[in-house]
């Protein structure tokens, strides 16, 4: 069949036909895939990216789900991956939001356009009449030329109507001035989807023809846009207009003065169940009781049957950095329950409307680092394991914001794990210097963020998305989502894992693991004003960071020494298994200025705190000095960036003379 | 006007976007150059929320400085 186009590998029986259910992002797309596939469902990571496309099989035919998208091109990861799952496509169910016709049709028209055969699953009923609106589906049918029916599928109505329409399936209506042009290159490239795309200037599907991307993209839009505003004149009536309770939470969240202690209402439940359920009482359990108790020691027994754990071998296996020992139980103890957890709450803001909503009241100061609100995803996951934030930086609209948002979490946002040691640690010092730890943190993220947006060539993308209305997150989709992404995540890290173990253990077992330590020493002594036994902290912070942190408990330290310790560790690369993933996301060229970056600005800035401690002799002097810092980032953040705007005025100029 | 002008409220004539890639994007959204959107929300420095029926877009204010419009009620 046409799999050539696809990244991933399904299998399609040579009979079977292949069906693609298609739609906006959030109009339930997933429910009728459940109902059409039943249990028996395949998910596949499409390559590069960390989306997960699933297929199943309906009676001898395939299914295949897509991205949710507003049209197919290539303005991003989730648009080229539905294109090309569409254009392969040999039957399209379009599943459309009754509530937002107008916006839905869009994509209907540009799937008909394609030629390939399409029904129709007009979803959502039931909300459009309680918003009082009334659409006349037969007529829609007529207009489209295609099969229409009309579904509530979390109530599972119209699905069978659905199932049994597949086969009349039929191609829509297309213009007839575009039908012509699109018939001319029809005959060159062999397929009518392929040809709509080029027509449309896709880069991608032009050069895979070897064609020159058309320029017609926005005659065809408008076309389109003024066809679907014309049907959907015709077949929608409104009766009423009603604000409903959604609408006006939904504004609450987005106004900073009622969006900020919202968000933190959120926060602090997300913090409750999974800082302190989670990572306090289940990993107790999983890693401590489970791994620790039962799974290390039989695995070390088992291993000890064959080769002895005082040679080299045993060691790298099962030693106390061990890869069938330590990656296991870090890897199924520790990092899955919080990983779930934090797909949990993820999954649950994300299907509830409410993460674009953040997005938007985070977007003001998102773009003061050089990002936009969307990359709130990866900062708050962050702070559960850096190693994936670092990945799902993917979803970030450049690569000026990926090179940010991969450098940010690196340096100053802490993991879960060292949250918890550093918690722990911090409890030790009086207000002021906890106070003196987070102002210089967030300092850092700030002035680090600013310089960077400054200084990196290059332009970040503004925010332009899409508030879903506002609705009860569904739990069968919220557990979907977070097992997929769970396993996917452990899929894609666990080697990461076993090969940063195994770095370590090498290094353990040949001596270099105590040449690292005494080489840190003067700097530890001289600079940062630490005990020479920290350097052991920091070493061990980079194979695990909490490792490092509980290194520093073990130490007696002075309350500003204990402050030193945790920014330095804090700001120091994460685990080893993080920059292993930062030198595969951004290659390692860049890798190789990233790392050495973070680890000097870690030790300059740990040791620019001690020294300016023993220079003023008091914490709130520090505190005025970080403050000042802060000042400036913010001042200088605020200054248009130079040559920033005239290249918009100049196209303004262009265009108004023309 | 730019966007980033407008009040809350305020019903306006979407007149110009410079990007192309914007244009497209606005065009897909329903709010292409010419439609009546309505302002329903502007955050300080920070993005504005338009409406055209039941649809809602958040703009960052970057973008919402390259949009031109004008300004009916």
């Amino acid at each position: 069949m046409h799999c050539h186009d696809l990244g991933i590998k399904i299998d399609i029986p040579p009979e079977a036909r292949m069906i693609v259910l298609a739609g906006n992002p959030n109009v339930g797309k997933s429910v009728f895939f459940n109902a059409l596939t039943g249990l028996y469902v395949d998910v596949s990571n499409y390559p590069g990216t960390t989306l997960e496309i699933s297929h199943g099989k309906f009676g001898p035919d395939v299914v295949i789900d897509t991205p949710g998208v507003y049209g197919i091109s290539s303005f991003n990861d989730e648009e080229k991956i539905a294109r090309d799952i569409i254009l392969s496509a040999d039957v399209v169910i379009n599943i459309v939001d009754a509530v937002h016709l107008e916006r839905d049709l869009f994509l209907t028209q540009q799937v008909i356009d394609t030629g390939i055969p399409v029904v129709v699953a007009l979803n959502m009923l039931d909300e459009a009449v309680r918003q009082g609106r009334q659409v006349d589906v037969d007529l829609l049918s007529d207009l489209l030329g295609v099969p229409v029916i009309p579904t509530v599928a979390t109530q599972k109505k119209g699905i069978e109507e659905l199932k049994a329409a597949v086969s009349y399936a039929r191609s829509g209506h297309i213009d007839h001035e575009l039908h012509s042009k699109l018939h001319l290159l029809h005959d060159r490239v062999g397929n009518q989807g392929e040809a709509l795309l080029i027509l449309e200037g896709d880069p991608i599907v032009a050069e895979r023809h070897g064609i020159k991307p058309g320029n017609d993209r926005e005659e065809i839009y408008l076309m389109r846009r003024a066809r679907v505003n014309d049907i959907v004149g015709h077949v929608v009536r409104q009766t009423s207009q009603g604000a409903s309770m959604g609408t006006v939470l939904g504004r609450l969240m987005i106004q900073p003065l009622t969006g900020v202690p919202i968000l933190a209402v959120f926060l602090y439940a997300m913090y409750k169940f999974i800082g302190v359920f989670i990572a306090v009482d289940i990993v107790n359990f999983t890693e401590k009781i489970i791994m620790k108790e039962k799974y290390e020691p039989f695995v070390r027994a088992l291993v000890g049957h064959y080769i002895p754990q005082k040679t080299a071998l045993g060691t790298i296996l099962t030693g106390e950095f061990g890869v069938l020992t330590m990656t296991v139980t870090y890897i199924l103890g520790l990092l899955l329950p919080l990983v779930i957890g934090f797909y949990l709450a993820l999954s649950a803001f994300e299907d509830s409307g409410y993460l674009p909503r953040i997005a938007t009241l985070t977007d003001r100061a998102m773009t003061g680092i050089g990002l936009n609100g969307r990359a709130v995803i990866p900062i708050i996951l962050g702070f559960g394991c850096v190693t994936l934030a670092t990945i799902v930086t993917r979803l970030l609209g450049s690569e000026r914001e990926r090179r940010i948002a991969v450098f940010l979490l690196g340096l100053a946002i802490p993991c879960s794990a060292q949250l918890a040691v550093i918690a722990g640690l911090i409890s030790r010092v009086s207000g002021a210097y906890v106070f003196l730890f987070a102002l210089t943190i967030f300092t850092v993220l700030a002035v680090a963020g600013t310089m960077l947006n400054r200084f990196l060539p290059g332009e970040s993308t503004d925010l332009l998305i899409d508030l879903p209305p506002l609705r009860l997150p569904r739990i069968e989709n919220v557990l979907k989502k977070t097992f997929t992404k769970s396993y996917n995540f452990l899929a894609e890290a666990t080697p990461l894992f076993a090969v940063g173990a195994l770095l370590i253990g090498i290094l353990q077992v040949t001596g270099l693991l105590d040449v690292l330590q005494k080489l840190l020493a003067p700097l530890t002594v001289g600079w940062l004003g630490l005990p020479k036994e920290a350097a052991n902290a920091f070493i061990m912070g980079f194979v695990r960071r909490d490792f490092g942190a509980a290194g520093l408990a073990s130490l007696p330290l002075s309350e500003i020494q204990t402050i030193v310790g945790l920014i330095t560790i804090t700001l120091f690369v994460p685990c080893i298994a993080s920059l292993l993933v930062i030198f595969k996301e951004r290659g390692r060229r860049e890798g190789l200025i990233i790392w050495p970056a973070i680890l000097s600005l870690a030790f300059f800035i740990g040791g620019l705190v001690a020294q300016g401690f023993r220079l003023f002799g008091s914490v709130y002097a520090v505190i005025g000095a970080v403050a000042v810092i802060l000042l400036a980032a913010v001042i200088i953040g605020k200054m248009p960036k130079p040559g920033n705007t005239s290249p918009i005025d100049q196209n303004v100029k262009q265009r108004s003379s023309v | 006007m730019r966007l980033d002008r407008c009040k809350r409220g305020q019903l306006i004539k979407v007149s110009l976007i410079d990007n192309p890639d914007v244009r497209a994007q606005a065009i897909r959204f329903g709010i292409a150059e010419g439609e009546v959107v309505s302002c329903e929300e502007i955050l300080p420095a920070g993005p504005v929320v338009v409406r055209k029926n039941h649809q809602e877009i958040a703009i960052g204010r970057g973008l919402a400085r390259q949009i031109e419009v004008e300004h009916i009620i």
